[in-house]
């Protein structure tokens, strides 16, 4: 339980990464700060670069660091280099977004909430993983309102606090009554506490719903998911790219340790009620995706579903379940992130988002459909896409631990995915639009964006060797 | 044949299943407005891979190993996943039916107007996925491929296909293909569990030895859902409506290939892996391919559209596939493998022709048409000997097919099918027969006058290759059959040899 | 074993003739229908070659000669297995002679003449096919095959006029319906056959017919088979009366025959001539190769059946062509009169095989199919000369003719003589033995089918007299013109062989006598 330095390594650079952009924002004239948003990815990928070669732990079951703060683990340096990644990818997406793009503060959030989350991944006791959560989201509140001037992005803003601010406090109590129970707020201590015996099953079980109602809302499942769709639309597109992708997995990363590593309860008391959740999350996700003109909500029902996918991993509560949802979290994160990209980059040149205005655009770009086509049928868990593998992960996990119910569900809810997700592509690819020949310039940035989020797509898809490694060892150490 | 054998040696299998998904890419990229060469490196292609298909058949020693052309590379090791492919003697004469309906479909294509770089990315693709079904011993491999294979037929149909019915039915295809594949997969997946050899290797898996009732449990999933695919009853309603309204290539890749892939898929993962749940589940699925039979016949007789009735006599005839193996008797199986190639050539050339019919007349109303043996006397004499395969003639290649299910009916528990499934013979004769005199004889309709013409040499061509397959397997069954008949002995060898 | 290739050969040579055919210009018709002529004597000269030399050929243990064997469908246990005894060379012989005269009777035909002539060609490998195969399978294949060209025959180069009105209230042309029907038809008499050699091949594991006739004949009738689903005797029952629908449809037999008066007079003339010479008889052939070798019991038990059946279409067919108005109906009616005969004599044969009587029956059979055939094609194409001539076939629209055209008068009595039977030419022959054998196994049925006989002399005599005697009927006579020399070329060779077979019928009984002592002795 030494100071180690070098594992938060990550979260040492991003502070001076926030407070380094706090300083440039003020010296910068105002004609300069477009470089802002370049700036702030390029020093995301800078930490990146540096957590990958410094901050990488053994492999193993980890270790407590900073006085049981802190778990350094493979676990946490997975999900720190997604949030990374999420992180520049957005910054780098904001580019042209006429609101964000100069203003230094958005860039200081999106870096604080990445700091977060990171804490998120390797917190290892409930006082430090309350302080994260909160450290991730309260950015988000802000970054998700704004755009002052645009009612539902304040709306957004205002809705996404008012239910994070409840469901934290909800969360909060649970805790509380955690370290009732057991006289200790280090997450690797209660399951000792549990061992001996002495923590009272049922209190325990309401102990965890209160805390899933927490985790539950970062990550946007059933039945703490109704913020999702109003915040998705409403806040700038680029927040909602970075709100489904890096801050779900961050409440995901939490879930995992949580339940699997800490929690002193075994997996076949909470088990079913996570696969409920996860079935009811996915089906309402997909049902309510159906009926959906707008392409951000449509998204964000559509991830509502793969929280609920996700989950069947983490209901299985096996190994394998877990490596499922890190690889699950990853896939989704390069292909959510691509989707967001085209919504984006086709915003900013068209000003809507109605699914009805993509008409036509496999004529207009037909680069652009096609990544909106491969992102979606990844979505969809089409191979050699990444969703495919990452779906047969979670199915099989559920399969290994004879939940068969659940991994049919699974399907069938997949099948339900697909219809939505190809109706889009049916509007992209066959329906015609008058604006046909208009031109759609892309940004470069925006398209290396997309580019690498393409191939990690295709890469994840096929060469599953070394994320499948990482996942599981990973996945291996929180158990 | 001896002389090729040194082509084992060569890596054919991956070749010929990447090759249509590296070129379908490189097309992606030619400037669209350069049709000639989007349509010859889509020739080009094709080609190839004929003659890539074409050498594996040639290069299969029928009395070598059971499977041949072995390659074996790690993929995912840590949970059994490799690139395992070969094959036997079911497979390799689908590997050249591939490869055949593939050529001659990109042959017919050159009509394509509308965005033919993307026709032939897609189409490319799903051929991809196609060899890889069919070559594949992994079963992650196979599922892998096989979804591959189904999801770029929704953007053909959706794209490319008849106007009034493509969004409907390119959507309906999709939802009942990925329905099936992902029920299958579940089964997959407990077979894999279950086996506890940690591994996808189908060679292995074969001898994993299931309990009874793991077997009994799971078989309906795996075989149903890749039946589906096969067009079996009462899960066949996509398929008229997806042949129908796809565009002309893709009708043929769809009835001649893909629904094969559903059959063998059943075959390889339900029947080969579980051959306890296949002796139990087959002797009353029996009864479904029999309505495959008989009910999909006479849909076809009643239909009014030229292309109705072939989709639905595709119904019928993959019907009689799934009777085969349902017969679970060693001619069942052999003519069940001769029948998949049959009538994947036979309905490719089929859908060569309506859409040569259609491109002229744009119509596919039976009635409205006539007379076309004068404009196109080649096509028509094609077309005969399609509808001669389709009704059993004997002297062709279906004929050769569907005896020896018919004798494996026979010899199965239940005689009487192959008594009442006979009946489809003499119906399906009534409305090829109807279909040839109404399209091709009689009054050349007026309206048609001056703009239809022949067909390009190079679609005689194609049309001319396809025939010829048929009446050559069909006179010289020794060219095909032993090789099927080495596959079927290796699966009765797991269906306890009966 | 000491292979030939002549059968095969004679198989194939018309069907790769007609690849060829198929091929060529279509310019030149007169090159196509001398090819195809000449290619149609090449099997003609070959069949003769083994005609001559078949008496000193080796025979193999079942009796066949030139008999080949090649491995042709391994997995099913079929061989392509063809050879020859002498019924299968008479019926070789009669392919192979009335093929050329209908290719020569069709030089007229103006129409798509390539594949006119291909088609012919095809369809005389299918007729050969049937009459030369050892193996069931392969002998499926040959009957089956011979439908596609006959259909096509018929429904493209049939006669033009006429139209039939369906049950939907369609309209369709009369040769439409009936090349329909006549594919229909056979196909579903087909069904039960195809069904039947599936459980043979089953059974017996092979679908070689000699060795299928041992084996087969062995089993017990209380033997069980497919795993307890039938016995022996059931199943034989049934596959014998699977067997006797697909040959008496074709034969035609009573009541199986009404797809007959409309095939044959939709088709072209030369399309009739192989049809009643040539195709009639492969159902009659497959009465004495497969029926009786193969149930002989079922076929004693059942013989007076078809001996009734057979009587009732002596009787009824004669009746029927009486009332005929258009002389081509009448002329296939007649056929199924005279196979009526063919049909008799089987029957006697099923019931007391191996008996004298039943001997002379058989052989007047086989004779009566032979003779059939000639008289039947020479009666089809002189139908079809009056038809090129006028159009028309309604026997009203004819009458007086002699005096206009004596030679085709002259003619056409002779051959009608020929098939009504009068003694002198060879129809007397074979219906005679027939009857004479017949006599003693079916007393009644016979007598009967003399009473049919009298109405076989009244029908002839009706159609030769509205043809030829009363008054002239000027508006017909007008297109009138006297046989030209190609015609003559047909028919001659017929009527030479129909006296030389009245008078001198030797040389053909004693090939057939001694196939039939070897199959039923």
């Amino acid at each position: 339980m030494g100071a180690n330095y070098l594992a938060i390594l990550p979260e040492i650079s991003l502070a001076v990464l926030a407070a380094l952009l706090i300083l440039i924002d003020l010296r910068l004239k105002p004609e300069r700060k477009h470089i802002l948003p370049g700036l702030t990815a390029g020093g995301l990928l800078l930490v990146l670069v540096a957590t990958l070669l410094f901050a990488r732990p053994a492999a193993g079951a980890g270790e407590s660091i900073w006085g049981g703060m802190l778990r350094h683990d493979l676990a946490a340096y997975i999900f720190r280099i997604i949030f990374l990644f999420g992180a520049a990818a957005t910054a780098i997406l904001t580019q042209g977004w006429k609101t964000v793009e100069r203003r230094g503060e958005f860039y200081v959030l999106l870096v604080l909430s990445t700091l977060g989350m990171t804490l998120m991944a390797a917190s290892a006791d409930l006082i430090m993983l309350f302080l994260a959560i909160e450290t991730a989201s309260i950015p988000l509140y802000v970054m998700a309102g704004f755009m002052t001037s645009d009612d539902k992005s304040t709306e957004a803003g205002v809705k996404y606090l008012l239910f994070g601010a409840a469901t934290s406090a909800v969360m909060l109590y649970g805790f509380s009554l955690l370290y009732g129970f057991a006289g200790t707020t280090d997450l690797y201590e209660l399951s000792a506490a549990a061992a001996a015996g002495d923590l009272p099953v049922l209190g325990l079980a309401g102990v965890l719903v209160l805390a899933l109602a927490g985790f539950g809302f970062k990550v946007a499942v059933v039945p703490f998911h109704f913020w999702a769709p109003d915040v998705y639309e409403g806040a700038p597109t680029p927040v909602t790219a970075f709100l489904s992708t890096a801050s779900k997995a961050a409440g995901f990363a939490v879930i995992l340790r949580f339940l699997l590593a800490a929690y002193p309860l075994e997996v076949a008391n909470w088990g079913g009620l996570v696969a409920v959740m996860a079935v009811v999350s996915m089906t309402v996700g997909n049902a309510a995706a159906l009926a959906q003109k707008n392409i951000k909500r449509l998204l964000a029902y559509s991830s509502i579903a793969h929280a609920g996918y996700i989950l069947m991993g983490i209901a299985a509560g096996t190994v394998l379940g877990a490596t499922g949802v890190v690889y699950y979290l990853a896939v989704y994160l390069v292909t959510n992130m691509a989707a967001f990209a085209v919504v984006i980059i086709f915003f900013n040149v068209v000003g809507s988002d109605d699914i009805a205005s993509y008409a036509g655009l496999s004529r207009r770009h037909q680069g652009l459909a096609f990544a909106m086509l491969v992102a979606f049928l990844s979505l969809a868990g089409v191979p050699p896409l990444g969703g495919f593998f990452a779906k047969i992960l979670v199915f099989a996990a559920a399969v290994e631990a004879n939940l068969v119910w659940l991994a049919i569900a699974g399907v069938l809810n997949a099948i339900l995915g697909l219809y939505y997700y190809l109706m889009v592509l049916k509007v992209i690819y066959l329906d015609r639009s008058e604006d046909e020949s208009k031109p759609l310039p892309v940004r470069r940035s925006h398209m290396a964006v997309l580019v690498v989020c393409l191939v990690l797509v295709l890469v994840l898809g096929t060469v599953l060797g070394p994320l499948y490694d990482w996942s599981t060892i990973a996945a291996g150490g929180l158990f | 044949m001896q002389f090729l054998q040194f082509l084992q040696e060569w890596p054919l299998l991956s070749i010929v299943t990447f090759l249509p998904a590296v070129a379908g890419m490189l097309i992606l990229l030619i400037p669209g407005d350069r049709r000639e060469t989007i349509y010859k490196a889509a020739l080009a292609t094709g080609a190839l891979v004929f003659l890539i298909s074409l050498l594996v058949y040639l290069g299969f020693d029928v009395d070598g190993g059971r499977y041949q052309f072995i390659e074996q590379y790690n993929w995912l090791p840590q949970l059994g996943i490799s690139w395992y492919v070969a094959v036997d003697g079911i497979s390799a004469p689908l590997v050249l039916l591939t490869g055949i309906v593939m050529f001659t479909g990109v042959i017919i294509s050159q009509r394509i107007e509308e965005r033919p770089r993307e026709f032939f990315g897609f189409l490319f693709i799903l051929a991809t996925g196609v060899f890889g079904v069919f070559v594949a011993l992994d079963m992650f491999a196979l599922f892998f491929f096989y979804e591959i294979a189904v999801f770029p037929m929704y953007l053909l149909i959706a794209i490319w296909g008849w106007k009034q019915t493509r969004e409907y039915a390119a959507m309906k295809l999709t939802m009942y293909l990925f329905i099936g594949s992902v029920i299958a997969l579940i089964g997959g997946l407990a077979m894999y569990f279950a086996s506890g050899l940690g591994t996808f290797d189908m060679v292995a898996l074969e001898g994993a030895n299931f309990t009874r009732e793991f077997q009994i449990l799971w078989f309906p999933f795996v075989f149903i859902g890749f039946a589906v695919l096969g067009g079996i009853f009462p899960f066949h309603n996509w398929s008229p409506d997806g042949h129908v309204a796809a565009p002309t290539a893709v009708s043929m890749f769809h009835a001649g290939v893909l629904m094969k892939l559903g059959a063998f898929a059943a075959l390889r993962v339900g029947i080969m892996l579980l051959p306890e749940g296949a002796k139990f589940h087959l002797p009353w699925m029996i009864f479904l391919t029999l309505v495959n039979v008989v009910y999909g016949a006479y849909i076809a007789m009643v239909q009014t559209d030229f292309k109705y009735v072939i989709g639905f006599s595709s119904v019928s005839h993959m019907g009689l596939v799934v009777m085969g193996f349902a017969s679970l008797t060693p001619a069942g199986y052999i003519g069940a493998g001769v029948q998949m190639v049959s009538h994947g050539i036979m309905t490719a050339l089929f859908f060569a022709v309506v859409g040569m019919i259609y491109d002229q007349t744009h119509t596919r109303e039976i009635a409205k048409l006539g007379g076309m043996a004068q404009k196109m006397p080649f096509v028509m004499v094609a077309f005969v000997i399609g509808g001669l395969v389709s009704m059993g003639m004997p002297g062709l290649s279906g004929f050769v097919a569907e005896f020896p299910i018919f004798m494996g009916v026979w010899m199965s528990d239940k005689p009487w099918i192959a008594i009442v499934a006979a009946i489809s013979i003499v119906i399906t004769a009534a409305y090829i027969i109807r279909l040839i005199r109404r399209v091709f004889f009689g009054e050349f309709p007026a309206e048609f006058e001056g703009h239809v013409h022949d067909v390009r040499p190079s679609e005689k061509f194609a049309l001319g290759l396809l025939a010829l397959v048929l009446v050559l397997i069909g006179i010289f069954p020794g060219i095909m059959v032993p090789m099927v008949e080495a596959g079927v002995e290796h699966v009765f060898t797991l269906l306890g040899g009966m | 074993m000491n292979q030939t290739i002549w059968l095969t050969l004679i198989l194939f040579l018309p069907a790769l003739a007609a690849i060829l055919l198929a091929l060529m210009p279509r310019q030149d018709k007169t090159l196509v229908r001398w090819t195809a002529l000449i290619a149609s004597l090449i099997p003609l000269a070959l069949t003769l070659f083994v005609w001559f030399a078949f008496k000193d050929a080796p025979a193999n243990a079942a009796g066949y000669k030139f008999e080949e064997q090649y491995t042709w469908y391994a997995a099913i246990n079929s061989s392509y297995h063809v050879g020859l005894d002498g019924l299968s060379l008479t019926m070789v012989l009669l392919t192979t002679l009335l093929t050329p005269l209908a290719i020569l009777a069709s030089f007229s035909v103006e129409k798509n003449v390539n594949a006119y002539m291909a088609l012919f060609l095809f369809l005389e490998t299918g007729m050969l096919g049937v009459f030369m195969s050892l193996d069931l399978l392969v002998f499926f294949v040959f009957w089956e095959i011979g439908l596609v060209p006959m259909y096509f025959l018929i429904s493209q180069w049939g006669s033009e006029k006429g139209e039939k009105q369906l049950w939907g209230g369609m309209k369709v042309s009369s040769r439409t319906y009936a090349s329909f029907k006549f594919m229909i038809y056979t196909m579903g008499g087909s069904l039960g056959l195809l069904l039947a050699i599936q459980l043979l091949g089953v059974v017996n594991q092979t679908f070689d017919l000699p060795t299928i006739v041992t084996q087969w004949n062995a089993l017990s009738n209380s033997d069980v088979l497919l795993g307890g689903f039938t016995t022996v005797g059931i199943a034989k029952a049934v596959a014998f009366w699977a067997f006797v629908i697909a040959f008496a449809i074709k034969v035609p037999v009573w009541p199986f025959h009404t797809w007959l008066p409309d095939a044959h007079t939709e088709a072209p003339t030369a399309g009739s001539m192989i049809l009643a010479g040539v195709l009639l008889k492969l159902g009659a052939y497959g009465f004495l190769r497969f029926v009786l070798p193969l149930y002989p019991e079922q076929s004693s038990q059942y013989a007076g059946v078809l001996a009734g059946l057979a009587t009732a279409a002596i009787v009824f067919g004669a009746l029927s062509a009486y009332a005929q108005k258009d002389f081509k109906r009448l002329v296939a009616y007649s056929s199924v009169n005279h196979m009526g005969f063919v049909m008799l004599g089987i029957a006697a044969a099923a019931r007391a095989a191996g008996t004298l009587d039943a001997n002379i029956a058989m052989n007047g059979a086989v004779l009566q199919m032979f003779n059939h055939g000639l008289s039947a094609a020479g009666m089809f194409f002189l139908v079809g000369v009056i038809y090129e001539r006028l159009h028309t076939r309604d026997l009203d629209a004819f009458g007086g003719f002699f005096p206009r055209v004596p030679v085709y008068g002259g003619i056409l009595i002779f051959t009608s003589m020929a098939s009504l039977g009068l003694p002198g030419l060879n129809g007397f022959v074979s219906e005679f033995l027939v009857v004479r054998g017949a006599w003693a196994i079916f007393p009644f049925f016979t007598a009967l089918s003399m009473i049919g006989l009298l109405f076989t002399g009244a029908y002839v005599l009706k159609g030769i007299g509205k043809t030829l005697h009363g008054p002239l009927n000027e508006e017909g006579a007008h297109h009138l013109s006297e046989i030209n020399a190609r015609e003559l070329w047909v028919i001659t060779p017929l009527m030479v062989l129909m006296l030389w077979l009245g008078v001198l019928p030797g040389w053909l009984l004693s090939v057939i006598n001694n196939a039939m002592q070897v199959l039923f002795g």
